[in-house]
């Protein structure tokens, strides 16, 4: 009888490079406590991810792991899972991947529906590529490249994927890998597409961001099935309020029509005279 | 979702054991990242807290004539994780020993209030020397790391200085 | 006998019928714009051939409205199986004259031809009627205007399917499949029908066809080869694509959609090409033989992500069905334009699989052979096939089973192997690969260059040992019989491949009437280069002449980069949009062996 797995089974031998109070070490913590919990196996999950810091998670777990190109994820994640639906697909990423270049993906991944979690690790900088502006910078945050700040209202993504569909979504914090883990376990197991927004501080290009733990507080409304409330809610995010936000009832995307399992040859008769 | 409120050793005893635990292994996964970073001392220092935290997770577990740790997944602490575990946030890679022993102090002593307030609780008479007697240890554990601390210098000025810039990889 | 003759007459005739000369292949051009239907009724022309016997293509061009524009079907019949249009056509019939000049150059007559058209329409161009074909004055709209419900593109398919000969009930037989979905509309068509088949018997000028070919009309098919590619795709393996529409390919993913719904396999519409490659490269990581196809501008966006199928030794095929380029170009125009990026659009150095199918039948042949191929060398696979064929209708033969696999063909890892090691150097370079859902074998794919175990590493030794696999395992596997037809002899020697191929047979053909003897290599694979095999294939060779379809030579120059071949090399190509015809290929080739 196999023993149950415990998160250690699911935390792979390869030691991370991220910098030392990273956040992003909270995220495999919790992924890998969540896994455990939800009593799947490594082989039986896959876990993809894009370009950048967090992107190196995939191979930080026994899991089946996916590192694609950057921005991609979502639709590298989105053809395993309609391919292999029997699979739990985790897509993961950092906030560029995401929401920059990977943000038509996001937008369509959300409209899709396909049963999957998607977790962005969000720092509101591109650490890999040495610090600059991400969508989900404050506008005013001097960098080399933009300097005296990018001047751009902030990418709001939980309010993105409300608008687009995603199913669940909900906001969390590494410093809390236990609720992380907890919020990891609902969206896996919520049908459609879950988006977490784990708030992810960056200590090296972000210093000021160990500050988060301050900040950052439970949201005292309770998450909900109706998008007008969850809209409602939004209006008056203060982008640290963590906790589920909604939790919607749409179906899973499914391939639609009606399928079979013919024989391949029985698809000639289209051409016979 | 609050903790239950423990009403036997055993399930006191399964709190303090699941600490130890998240301590232990915390202890040395930041040990591997100092490592990775090439911060020898501090690593080394980690390690050790491992190996300490190690033992008191086995002190209990012989004490309660354990085999392995219970399952804590119905745990639920108040502060995000254990009171003796390290926040990941509060590392830096050129972080001093020093550095280290202090977060370490302020594991141990969040441990010892913790143990402190089962002590003081409206729990039954044997759960509250449990907690009595865990709450000292505790204590020791204190007093054991400000001594080591009272031989490190303070960090200087200057500590987290690298003059090389960040490196990009991907 | 050579199966391909001249545009001219037959020499031979049918005895007892008098002398009346017959045509082994006849063109026929309908047009007409703002709704007429030339395109239905080029259909009809089209499986009325086929239904009496006969191959067929048909090709279309239009104006760029998407609804009531200009428009022209090009059909060619033939005795034998055809894989290009002829010289110029035979019949040019109009339902009216709107525009329609701007087909001039894809309609070219000769003073054998006939000009159909309405009287009450206006004249003809002078791009027509310069060709000092004969011309036949129908008041089409007249006549059908007295039938009702008639329509004009109905009395043209009658008045042409009676010039080449066409009998009666493989004309009606068309029809009635055609309006299967409308039955209110089949007695006034198949009325109009038989008023243009009145008008036509009074016409001297007739092209009648000789006598259709032996063989059962029920082992033919009908199909375009985007539909080929898309039943090879499927017979291959493949059960997921991804798709995001583009002309000319549109047509390959909605014919695939149910198609793989039927057998198991699905279709999912992406956002973007780069979704779509993306998707198609998640679904084969999981283990599914995976498809995306496309055309120029949508390959150009997938290059960056067919390097991450090469780095991480993920199969996947993509079909870029070519169209004129660059950049948006003309989307709806045939050109070889996209072997440089197909061969060389990959950043870093990255080995990968180029082939071309040669004819309609053969996009399925070669798109079957690709996704082989992918799956066993663990490598994209790009399917060089084009607007021509992709949109292009034909009656072929049923294709032969030439023994491309059907079935898996990937190297799988068993569970639990002990020390798995996804990317471990081996003799053929081929490595192992672990497939989701397996225990013991977890891995993680890489587009980062790695070791041996997937980690990414920036170590020169990995990275010349990944290379040195990655390329090994493509120079060492063995090609078969598919990497290219070789025909023919003499020490001159013709290279082409694609849609060429069948233009400059049949050129060829009608050469070897006139003496001239050549070679023909038409090569399927593309990449990875082939060097022992097209040496021998042009052991003795003097001269060689590299034909293509685009405006830089791009075939020759790659042959000229990656071959060391005999003699010399010169080179014809035309760009896209202006089609070499057989007679083109076989002045050239007169004029070359000359040289």
């Amino acid at each position: 009888m196999t023993e149950a797995l415990t998160h250690t089974d699911f935390k792979s031998d390869i030691k991370p490079v991220w910098c030392p109070g990273c956040g992003d070490f909270g995220v495999v913590n919790a992924l890998t406590k969540a896994l455990a919990k939800m009593e799947l196996r490594p082989e039986n999950v896959a876990v993809v991810s894009g370009i950048g810091c967090s992107s190196r998670i995939p191979a930080y777990t026994t899991c089946y792991g996916f590192h694609g190109v950057h921005g991609r994820a979502l639709a590298a994640g989105t053809g395993l899972k309609i391919a292999r639906p029997d699979l739990t697909v985790i897509v993961t990423g950092g906030d560029g991947d995401g929401y920059s270049i990977g943000g038509n993906h996001f937008l369509h991944a959300c409209r899709r529906n396909v049963d999957m979690t998607y977790i962005v690790m969000d720092n509101r900088v591109y650490g890999m590529t040495k610090g600059q502006a991400s969508p989900t910078t404050e506008p005013d945050w001097d960098s080399k490249l933009s300097p005296d700040g990018t001047g751009l209202r902030e990418f709001h993504p939980m309010v993105i994927a409300l608008s687009a569909g995603a199913n669940f979504i909900a906001r969390a914090f590494t410093g809390d890998p236990n609720g992380l883990a907890d919020v990891i376990v609902q969206a896996v197991r919520h049908p459609g597409f879950s988006f977490i927004e784990v708030l992810s501080p960056c200590v090296t290009f972000r210093p000021e961001q160990r500050d988060w733990k301050k900040i950052v507080k439970p949201d005292a409304v309770k998450p909900t099935s109706d998008i007008a409330r969850a809209a409602r809610r939004m209006l008056r995010d203060t982008g640290f309020d963590l906790g589920v936000l909604y939790a919607g009832t749409r179906s899973p995307y499914s391939p639609r029509g009606p399928r079979a399992q013919r024989d391949v040859r029985e698809l000639e008769a289209r051409f016979a005279l | 979702m609050k903790r239950k409120l423990p009403r036997t050793v055993e399930q006191f005893m399964a709190y303090a054991c699941a600490m130890e635990v998240e301590a232990t292994e915390r202890y040395a996964e930041l040990a591997e990242q100092m490592d990775t970073h090439h911060n020898r001392e501090v690593a080394e220092l980690f390690a050790k807290l491992a190996r300490i935290e190690g033992k008191h997770r086995d002190q209990i577990m012989r004490q309660m004539g354990w085999t392995t740790p219970p399952a804590t997944s119905s745990f639920r602490w108040e502060t995000p994780e254990g009171p003796e575990t390290t926040d990941y946030g509060d590392l830096h890679y050129l972080m001093t020993p020093y550095h280290a022993l202090k977060l370490a102090q302020h594991n141990e002593r969040r441990a010892a209030e913790f143990f402190e307030h089962f002590a003081a609780a409206k729990l039954p008479a044997a759960v509250r020397e449990s907690a009595a007697e865990m709450a000292a240890d505790e204590r020791e554990h204190v007093r054991l790391i400000e001594e080591w601390l009272a031989k490190l210098p303070e960090p200087e000025p200057g500590w987290d200085e690298d003059p090389d810039p960040p490196a990009g990889a991907d | 006998m050579s199966p391909y003759n001249s545009a001219a007459m037959q020499e031979t005739e049918r005895p007892g019928v008098g002398t009346r000369p017959r045509h082994s292949s006849v063109s026929i051009a309908l047009v007409g714009s703002g709704g007429a239907g030339v395109m239905t009724a080029g259909n009809m022309l089209l499986e009325a051939a086929a239904h009496a016997g006969y191959y067929a293509l048909m090709t279309r061009s239009s104006g760029p409205q998407i609804r009531g524009g200009e428009a022209a079907a090009m059909i060619r019949i033939s005795c034998v199986p055809i894989d290009c249009m002829d010289d110029h056509f035979h019949i040019l019939a109009a339902v009216d004259w709107d525009n329609v000049h701007r087909f001039g150059a894809e309609i070219p007559l000769g003073p054998d031809s006939l000009i159909v058209g309405d009287p009450d329409q206006g004249e003809p161009h002078e791009v027509f009627t310069r060709s000092g074909a004969a011309q036949a004055k129908v008041p089409l709209k007249k006549m059908a205007k007295a039938i009702p419900e008639g329509r004009p593109n109905m009395l043209l398919l009658g008045f042409a399917a009676t010039l080449v000969g066409l009998p009666d009930d493989s004309v009606s037989r068309a029809v009635e499949k055609s309006l299967s979905k409308r039955p209110a509309a089949l007695a006034p068509s198949l009325a109009a029908v038989a008023a243009g088949r009145e008008a036509a018997a009074a016409v001297e000028r007739k092209y009648m066809l000789a006598a259709a070919p032996p063989g059962r009309v029920a082992s033919r098919w009908l199909l375009t080869g985007n539909e080929a590619a898309g039943y090879g795709a499927i017979k291959g393996g493949v059960r997921f694509v991804a798709a995001y529409p583009i002309t000319p390919a549109t047509e390959l993913l909605e014919w695939m959609s149910p198609a793989l719904a039927e057998v198991g396999g699905t279709l999912v519409q992406a956002e973007d090409e780069l979704a779509s490659i993306n998707m198609a490269i998640g679904g084969s990581y999981g283990g599914v033989p995976s498809l995306t196809a496309t055309s120029g501008p949508g390959l150009a966006l997938m290059v960056e992500s067919l390097g991450l199928a090469v780095a991480s030794e993920t199969p996947v095929v993509v079909i870029d069905v070519m169209r004129v380029g660059p950049s948006t170009g003309i989307p709806t125009k045939s050109e070889q334009g996209d072997l440089n990026i197909a061969l060389y659009g990959l950043h870093g150095d990255a080995p990968h699989l180029v082939l071309a199918p040669n004819s309609v039948a053969d996009c399925l042949r070669t798109t079957q052979w690709a996704v082989q191929l992918a799956e066993s060398l663990q490598a994209p696979a790009i399917v060089l096939s084009d607007q021509f064929f992709g949109q292009t209708r034909a009656v072929i033969d049923e294709p032969v089973e030439l023994g491309i696999g059907t079935g898996p063909a990937r190297l799988i890892a068993e569970a639990n192997a002990p020390d798995f090691k996804r990317y471990a150097a081996t003799p053929s370079g081929v490595s192992p690969m672990a497939i989701p859902g397996t225990a013991g074998v977890t891995y993680t794919a890489d587009g980062l260059e790695h070791g041996e175990r997937g980690t990414p590493s920036s170590q020169g030794t990995d990275h010349l040992a990944q290379l040195d696999k990655r390329r090994a395992k493509l120079e060492l596997a063995d090609y078969g019989v598919h990497w290219a037809d070789v025909e023919g002899e003499g020490d001159l020697a013709i290279l082409t491949f694609g849609s060429c191929t069948g233009i400059v047979r049949e050129g060829l053909a009608r050469a070897r009437v006139d003496g001239v003897r050549t070679r023909l290599v038409s090569m399927r694979l593309l990449s990875p280069a082939q060097p022992a095999r097209l040496a021998a294939a042009l052991a003795g060779v003097k001269r060689i002449l590299v034909i293509e379809q685009n405006h830089t030579g791009q075939f020759f120059r790659h042959l000229r980069a990656e071959y060391d071949l005999p003699g010399t090399m010169t080179s014809l190509h035309r760009p896209g949009a202006m089609q070499f015809n057989p007679g083109d290929i076989h002045r050239h080739l007169i004029e070359w062996s000359r040289a």
